[in-house]
């Protein structure tokens, strides 16, 4: 693989700046005041000129988030975000209704263009053939490039924003939104409902295979801006769409929040998969600063024969909290997590998934690759269940572990629920260290330890690189040198 | 040129190699043969960079510079390298993408010009053809379910790619068949050449049938107490070590 070596380059030219995606654009920006109270969900839901009923759904959420507490089962530990203390609106001043690309703040390009997006995107945008990747890109809560949409409307697809939906296809909305992660499922899914700003919304009709990957890149942007992105993706009968999601965040000092939710919903003979790479800002070495990931990811396998895959790539945040789920509901059903979580400096990740079986025949795989290097901490935390009535449900999960030095840590926290006998369901944990052999042996081949290192992760974590949709490929290669860098030595 | 000056070696405390002084000049083939446990790969390793060894006295020099300070990848770009005894492996890591890496490593080190993918394929594909390496294994992880032999010639097949100017094969000739032994020893014999020295780990005069040395040394208990021409390897076929193991003897 091509990207091997690209990733051993990118591990060399990061130097001094580590964190390359370190920046902050600017760009004035519209603010709701800080602080959180009904008057913002209002504030909200008027600027999104959201009809009556999602105003209603949004109070109804706060009002229950009101009487939640933060959870406190993950195995981390942090200083609580003051939710008094973030602004829960912010919206490009320049982006309120440009129309095409030329209408976008040039420096907004440049933003994209700094973060390595447009090398595809160009292609795309100069209408090459091959090279047809949409792109509904976020810029913190207002999506303000949605291209393609006339290539996906022709297949009868719909991907929008998820404002736009609401007044686009609000009946759509109303059948689906919260119907997986209802309004009070935990917490910060609760919060979400009641504040998020933006998101995608995409809706395959029935039969049609999508015609291209969806793509999204959401970027955290503005200072103290809590980022409360929804998502909503519904595949049809017999419909097909492959979706991916990257992002990466500026540079700076205080934490930042990042509370999304995503709903899938596959109904009979449908497949979503769901790719992620994710790389906000770690923090610094002593741990100021960072991302906090506490993120919902629910999939809902709703028909008969549907299939939901979630592949993820977990580099960046300080705070990881995430579970991408699948509810396997209809008969003959199949969930699938592919998982790289890799963990460096002061990080701590918390992040696993649950596959609830309740159809019958149902299966579900689970591949896990956790890697820990520096002082972070790693956890792998997986429910595995089968309902009374789901016969034959069947599991496999493999949990690998790796370790780099001495001073991090990686857990395995499985848990399986069978209240059906004929379930059968297998467990495969290893944990290793990278072996002072192996380093040796590359190095005695010409690389020098940090090649050795992101080589042999790259080999650990193969089997999930290879679920990666082409496009994410190369990019997480190179990622998990980039996060591993400064692990060894 | 490799010089070996008086080399002592350690590991915890507890002497391995006592005062080790070798030369292989320019062009020259050297074989070491000696008793297991004798020391020869901990002076392999050594000389390649392993770090579990404490270098108490002594000095290692590749042509006229000591290359103590230098770590493994500095040494094998500067031209010494080492086929192991026991080959590692590395799952997930194709066996394609890990030669590319380290072609391409020891090129940018030397300051030349790193390859093409189609050249370096070329090369690759060439190279392996001649140690009879078949293409489907170059697609497996790295040594990952190779047989005794094929990690073998995967040795022999990167000495090949990184050009070293100085080899050592640590018993490459052990687990080899017939015909194995035959191919890699052309492989090795054509590699030979006036800038290029070789030291020739191993227990079995046969593959000195094939890679003929210029001198034989023997080992024992962490020194060298013999050297002869290669005439001295048949005569320890016949008689064995005995007369240089102290403990054995
Ligand atoms: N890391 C280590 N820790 C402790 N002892 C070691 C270590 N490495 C080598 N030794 C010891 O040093 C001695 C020399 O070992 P070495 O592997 O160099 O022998 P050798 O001559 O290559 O033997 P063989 O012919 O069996 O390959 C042995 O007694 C071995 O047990
Ligand atoms: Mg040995």
């Amino acid at each position: 693989m091509a990207a091997v070596k690209e990733t051993v380059e990118q591990v060399k030219d990061i130097d001094v700046d580590k964190y390359k995606y370190g920046f902050t654009t600017d760009i004035e920006m519209v603010k709701a005041p800080k602080g959180l109270n009904e008057d913002i969900v209002r504030f909200i839901s008027e600027k999104k000129e959201e009809p009556a009923w999602m105003l209603e759904w949004r109070l109804d959420a706060f009002e229950r988030w009101k009487t939640m507490a933060e959870p406190e089962w993950a195995n981390l530990t942090y200083k609580k975000p003051d939710f008094q203390d973030l602004y829960y609106y912010a919206a490009p001043k320049s982006t309120e209704g440009p129309k095409s690309l030329d209408e976008v703040d040039p420096e907004l390009l440049e933003t994209y263009a700094k973060l390595g997006i447009p090398l595809k995107e160009q292609a795309v945008l100069a209408g090459v053939e091959g090279a047809r990747v949409a792109i509904d890109a976020v810029f913190d809560s207002v999506s303000v490039v949605t291209t393609f949409k006339d290539e996906l409307a022709k297949a009868g697809v719909i991907f929008c924003s998820i404002s736009e939906a609401m007044r686009e296809h609000p009946e759509l909305i109303q059948k689906y939104l919260g119907t997986v992660v209802p309004k009070s499922d935990n917490f910060y899914a609760t919060l979400n409902s009641a504040v998020f700003s933006d998101g995608s919304f995409v809706y395959i009709p029935p039969g049609v295979r999508c015609p291209m990957e969806l793509s999204t890149y959401f970027r955290i942007n503005e200072e103290n801006t809590g980022q409360f992105e929804r998502t909503l993706i519904i595949a049809d009968k017999g419909s097909y769409v492959s979706y991916l999601e990257g992002c990466t965040a500026p540079m700076r000092d205080e934490n930042q929040l990042h509370a999304a939710v995503v709903e899938l919903i596959a109904l009979d003979d449908a497949e979503i998969k769901y790719s992620t790479v994710q790389n906000w800002y770690p923090g610094d070495k002593d741990g100021k600063g960072g991302v906090f990931n506490f993120v919902t990811k629910r999939g809902d396998c709703r028909g008969k024969n549907s299939k939901i895959s979630w592949t993820q790539v977990e580099t960046g945040s300080a705070i990881t909290w995430k579970y991408p789920s699948c509810i396997l509901r209809g008969d003959n059903s199949q969930g699938e997590f592919y998982s790289i979580a890799i963990s460096n400096g002061m990080q701590q990740v918390d992040s696993g998934t649950k596959m609830v079986h309740l159809g019958k025949n149902t299966s579900s795989r689970i591949i896990s690759k956790g890697i820990s290097a520096g002082k972070s901490s790693n956890t792998y935390r997986g429910l595995v269940s089968a309902h009374r009535k789901a016969s034959q449900a069947r599991n496999f999960t493999q949990c690998d572990s790796l370790l780099i030095g001495d001073l991090c840590s990686a857990h395995t926290v499985p848990y399986i629920e069978a209240k059906n006998s004929s379930a059968t369901f297998e467990h495969e944990a290893t944990t290793s260290k990278i072996s002072d052999d192996q380093m040796f042996y590359a190095q005695a081949r010409g690389l020098n330890e940090e090649e050795a290192v992101a080589l042999i992760v790259n080999g650990f974590a193969r089997e999930v690189i290879q679920q990666l949709p082409m496009e994410f490929m190369a990019e997480t290669q190179k990622l998990i040198g980039i996060s591993l860098e400064g692990s060894v030595g | 040129m490799l010089e070996i000056k008086n080399l002592h070696v350690e590991v915890e405390g507890q002497p391995i190699l006592n005062g080790i002084d070798l030369t292989v000049p320019k062009g020259e083939v050297h074989a070491i043969m000696g008793p297991n446990g004798s020391g020869k790969s901990t002076l392999s390793y050594v000389i390649a960079g392993k770090d579990d060894y404490d270098i108490t006295k002594g000095d290692i020099l590749w042509n006229g510079e000591s290359i103590l300070e230098m770590d493994p990848a500095e040494r094998v770009a500067a031209g010494v390298f080492l086929a192991f005894q026991y080959p590692i492996e590395i799952p997930g890591v194709a066996t394609m993408t890990f030669l590319r890496t380290a072609i391409n490593s020891v090129r940018k080190a030397r300051d030349e010009e790193e390859l093409s993918i189609p050249d370096m394929m070329k090369l690759i594909q060439s190279q392996a053809k001649q140690l009879a390496v078949k293409p489907e294994m170059l697609k497996r992880g790295l040594n990952v379910g190779f047989s005794g032999g094929e990690k073998k010639r995967m040795e022999i097949l990167q000495m090949a790619l990184l050009n070293p100017g100085m080899c050592i094969l640590d018993e490459t000739d052990s687990g080899l068949d017939i015909d194995a032994l035959r191919i890699v020893s052309e492989g090795v014999n054509a590699l030979r050449g006036p800038d290029r020295s070789m030291l020739v780990i191993t227990h079995y005069q046969r593959l000195l049938n094939y890679i003929v040395p210029d001198k034989v040394h023997v080992m024992s208990d962490g020194k060298i107490v013999k050297t002869g021409g290669k005439e001295l390897a048949l005569e320890l076929e016949e008689s064995g070590y005995a007369e240089y193991d102290e403990d054995a003897a």
